[in-house]
């Protein structure tokens, strides 16, 4: 362009930081003791999957919709999921009164 | 009366058992008590009209040709083996059987009757148990009735077990006490081993002659054992094991199954033991009733036995020696029960012994000459002493009772006190002694006659030993109830018991005076028909002579106190000690179980399975422990730390993919 | 060769993916962790919106920023002191987190760059994705239809409906 900015807006610059926000995603799910917390990383793995459904859909079959129809359902799915975790772990803390992964261990052994 | 109604003489007894059994502990304990008396009074007297129906009633099918016949009333098939080989459970009644329906419905209602005094305190209070006491001898009542009328040999079996069981719960009835579960526990395991010898005679007899039944029934169609014993022999006779045929061997483990109820040589250990239990158990079950089983048993074979020479020569050797040795013992006892128990042993040896020379001669032709003369006589004497022993023992309980002691310087003296019991007892030991015209004299007589025809030394034998059961008998007479002065030791002078115990004591002596006018010779018999004998007079003068001078040997010795036994005893002290040692058979046993068996078999056995299999299967159950303590760990259950795994598993597949895909 | 404006949005977006991605999981407060959630969902939106899926993209705002953020909001009111700082972490385990992260992410795109003849690709031109196609889709039982999962998500979500009182129930 005139501007002399040239770059093409490739597949692979987009899937960056889809890559990054499950890096964040995984980092996250493994060290946060807060059980919240771990959904909330949870859910950044997940949300980066979806990019990843689109980007593969619009770059590489642009004319079906698998993807985006993968990427409705597991927002459903998604929803449904993280409704009941959350209600699970509000339980527990009614219970445990606290939300520590490390110290909701009563069943073990 | 119709035979079939022998069926109640069994069922009542039984469902005595269980009535008595579940609901009696809820009881009022005298009630339980009558009740038991009443449910037995019932029994006697329709035994008593069976028995009597059958010996001389209007004919049901048991007289043919003026022989006895077995009449099978009913006998449903029970257990199917095989087509032919089936066990069945029936009620047969013979001239044996029915006879023992009368003694043993007599005892137990006798027994019954006395332990209502008996088994209360002198304030008149029933014992702890006493429901329980109840229900057992309504126990051993059905068992020891279901096994005389028994059609067939696993019938016989398994009510051996029953008074082998019923018999162990009244010797330990006093479970508070070691020494009666000492005691129960040894008869149970002694006649137990026997009756593992017995079952299996049963099935080496049953496997050749391919039957349970001792006779064939028309119903069913099919041949008993018994029916023709030759046959029976000659299927068996073919086997041989050890240079005899297989049908000795059976019949000589049916004999020792025999012997350890009837406590023969050297299984006798359990009986003088046995005494633990209460005494009217003891004269019912350990002097009357159950102990004769053997005797039963033998007799009810009889006709293979007397075919099968060895087995026969066998019990009588067993016999012989086993009455010599424990009158040689009951000599020296100063414990009123166990010197009646050795009493009651060589009687019952005795019996053994009458049957065995029966068959003198070996061929079934003379044993219809007047060779079956032992059989009939081993059964009267059977019947007899019954009454004359349980009378005994009675009496024995009556003066425990009184004095609260076995021992015999416990007692001394006692005629004053006790003139009723002292006259009963009396009565016994005369029966017993044989002097006529007690009991005892009848039948023991016709024992010796029996003997002599088999030889001369027998007899001789056989005098010797009756000799010695007139003087034991007469030692522990005199010692009771003379020999001094008596010592009233106990709050209560001893007098006479109540009437409950006081009854049975005069009903039996009654018995004991004139049974021995039954006319046995015409009913009881081996072939059923009746044996014509008349009084041996030099045998019967011989014992009767012999009789006199052990009462008197008796009388000289122990009616007024003096220092002769004590010489005696001194003199002789080895001789004394091993006969009051009962000749340390039981300590033969103790060494023979404890110190060879346990010590030197078992206890290797024990180490070999302790230390090599138990230890290998507690080493595999070691190691999957400790790998499990070990591998515990891994299951966290951190989310998080499996996550880990899972994930560093997931990249380091990705990685090798990767690696074969790209590179 | 993209318009400058694809540009910059492309960067507005990707910047801001990444930002509020590395904030979510650093930060020490749980309520702002969850707001910078939000802003990774919303970018994500505008993601889709660029991607030319418009009804994705409202999807994405109404269920996961409108709904679960909201949820996670009430849960964290719920559980936590408003003021207690979050857990600190412990070095290993951050470290180990780190590395996990870093790994994970070096593969991957060792991977993307290995697979450079698709990843190079530039966005083809492509047919808008009507609203009545998509509906048509959504309910059709031919080939390429989603009524089976459509259906299955539905049965999915009373489900959860059913499993979230009984859980939530005072018992």
């Amino acid at each position: 362009m005139n501007g002399g900015l040239t770059m093409n807006l490739t597949l692979l610059l987009y899937l960056i930081p889809s890559l990054i926000m499950f890096g964040c995603g995984v980092y996250g799910f493994m060290t946060r003791k807060n059980m919240i917390a771990i959904m909330i990383s949870l859910e950044l793995m997940l949300n980066s999957i979806d990019i990843n459904f689109v980007l593969f859909n619009r770059y590489l079959f642009p004319d079906q919709m698998e993807g985006m129809f993968f990427t409705l359902f597991a927002i459903a799915i998604a929803a449904a999921e993280t409704a009941l975790a959350l209600a699970i772990i509000i339980n527990v803390f009614r219970i445990a009164k606290d939300v520590d992964i490390n110290k909701i261990n009563k069943l073990k052994f | 009366m119709p035979l079939s109604y022998t069926i109640a003489v069994i069922a009542i007894p039984l469902l005595m058992f269980l009535f008595l059994g579940l609901v009696g502990v809820k009881m009022e304990k005298k009630l339980t008590g009558i009740l038991g008396c009443i449910g037995m009074l019932v029994t006697t007297v329709l035994a008593y009209g069976v028995a009597l129906t059958y010996f001389f009633g209007a004919d049901q099918g048991q007289m043919t040709d003026g022989v006895r016949q077995a009449v099978t009333v009913f006998n449903p098939d029970w257990l199917s083996f095989s087509k032919t080989l089936v066990v069945r459970m029936g009620i047969m009644l013979d001239p044996i059987a029915a006879m023992m329906l009368i003694v043993i419905t007599t005892v137990s209602m006798m027994v019954h009757l006395y332990s209502l005094g008996y088994m209360c305190d002198h304030h008149g209070h029933a014992e702890k148990g006493f429901q329980r006491y109840y229900a057992f001898l309504a126990l051993f009542t059905f068992s020891m009735l279901g096994l005389v009328v028994a059609t067939n040999l696993f019938q016989i079996f398994i009510f051996f077990e029953m008074v082998g069981v019923s018999s162990y719960l009244l010797i330990g009835f006093y479970y508070e006490s070691p020494a009666a579960i000492h005691a129960s526990k040894k008869a149970f395991i002694v006649t137990r081993l026997a009756d593992l010898f017995f079952l299996v005679g049963i099935l080496i007899l049953s496997f050749y002659t391919n039957t349970f039944d001792f006779f064939g029934s028309e119903v069913n169609g099919i041949a008993g054992m018994l029916d023709n014993p030759q046959a029976s022999l000659a299927q068996a006779g073919t086997a041989s094991f050890m240079g005899c045929s297989a049908m000795a061997w059976a019949l000589t483990f049916i004999f020792i199954g025999g012997a350890g109820k009837s406590a023969m040589y050297p299984l006798h250990i359990w009986l003088p033991d046995a005494m633990e239990g209460p005494t009217p158990v003891s004269a019912l079950i350990h002097a009357a009733t159950m102990v004769v089983a053997g005797v039963y048993l033998v007799a009810r074979l009889f006709p293979l036995y007397v075919i099968e020479q060895g087995a026969m020569d066998i019990i009588c050797v067993v016999g012989a020696f086993t009455a010599f040795y424990a009158a040689a013992i009951a000599c020296v006892q100063s414990d009123i029960k166990r010197a009646l128990a050795f009493s009651t042993i060589s009687q019952i040896a005795f019996m053994m012994t009458s049957l065995a020379v029966s068959s003198a001669g070996g061929e079934l032709i003379q044993i219809h000459g007047g060779y079956g003369l032992g059989y009939m006589a081993s059964m009267f004497h059977l019947f007899t002493h019954a009454m004359f022993k349980a009378l005994l023992f009675l009496c024995a309980g009556a003066i425990i009772h009184a004095v609260h002691s076995n021992e015999n310087d416990q007692m001394h003296g006692l005629h004053k006190y006790m003139p009723i019991t002292s006259f009963a007892f009396l009565i016994g030991c005369l029966a017993i002694a044989g002097i006529p015209p007690f009991a005892g004299f009848w039948s023991k007589d016709e024992i010796l006659v029996a003997a002599y025809q088999k030889g001369i030394g027998w007899g001789i034998w056989m005098s010797m030993v009756a000799g010695m059961t007139a003087f034991y008998m007469f030692r522990i007479y005199f010692l009771i109830f003379h020999w001094k002065e008596h010592k009233v030791h106990t709050e209560h002078a001893p007098a006479d018991q109540p009437w409950t115990m006081t009854l049975p004591l005069i009903i039996l002596a009654a018995i004991s005076v004139v049974a021995g006018f039954v006319p046995a010779a015409k009913l009881v018999t081996w072939d059923g028909a009746p044996l014509h004998t008349q009084l041996n007079w030099t045998v019967a003068c011989t014992s009767v002579l012999i009789a006199c001078v052990g009462i008197g040997l008796a009388y000289k010795m122990y009616y007024k106190e003096n220092p002769l036994p004590q010489r005696l005893a001194d003199r002789y002290r080895g001789l004394w000690t091993a006969a009051y040692k009962r000749f340390y058979m039981d300590e033969l046993y103790q060494f023979i179980t404890h110190k060879v068996i346990f010590q030197g078999i078992c206890k290797p056995i024990a180490k070999f399975d302790r230390a090599i299999i138990d230890g290998f299967f507690n080493m595999l159950a070691e190691v999957t422990n400790t790998v499990s303590f070990g591998i515990r760990k891994l299951q966290s259950g951190s989310i998080q730390a499996y996550v880990y795994v899972y994930f560093f598993g997931a990249l380091l597949i990705a990685a090798v993919t990767a690696l074969f895909v790209i590179f | 060769m993209e318009s400058l404006g694809n540009i910059i949005m492309f960067f507005v977006i990707v910047l801001s993916i990444i930002v509020f991605s590395v904030l979510t999981v650093t930060t020490r407060r749980l309520l702002r962790s969850a707001t910078y959630l939000l802003f990774v969902l919303f970018a994500t939106a505008a993601l889709y919106f660029k991607m030319d899926y418009p009804f994705l993209g409202a999807v994405q705002i109404a269920v996961y920023a409108g709904g679960i953020v909201v949820l996670f909001v009430f849960s964290i009111l719920l559980t936590q002191h408003p003021d207690d700082d979050a857990e600190s972490l412990s070095k290993p385990r951050k470290w180990l987190g780190i590395v996990a992260a870093l790994a994970g992410v070096a593969l991957s795109a060792a991977a993307l760059f290995g697979y450079a003849k698709f990843c190079g690709r530039l966005v083809p031109a492509m047919d808008d994705v009507t609203m009545e196609k998509l509906g048509r889709f959504l309910l059709s039982t031919e080939k390429w239809g989603y009524l089976l999962p459509f259906e299955a998500v539905s049965v999915l979500l009373l489900a959860c409906i059913i499993g979230g009182v009984v859980i939530a129930r005072r018992r």
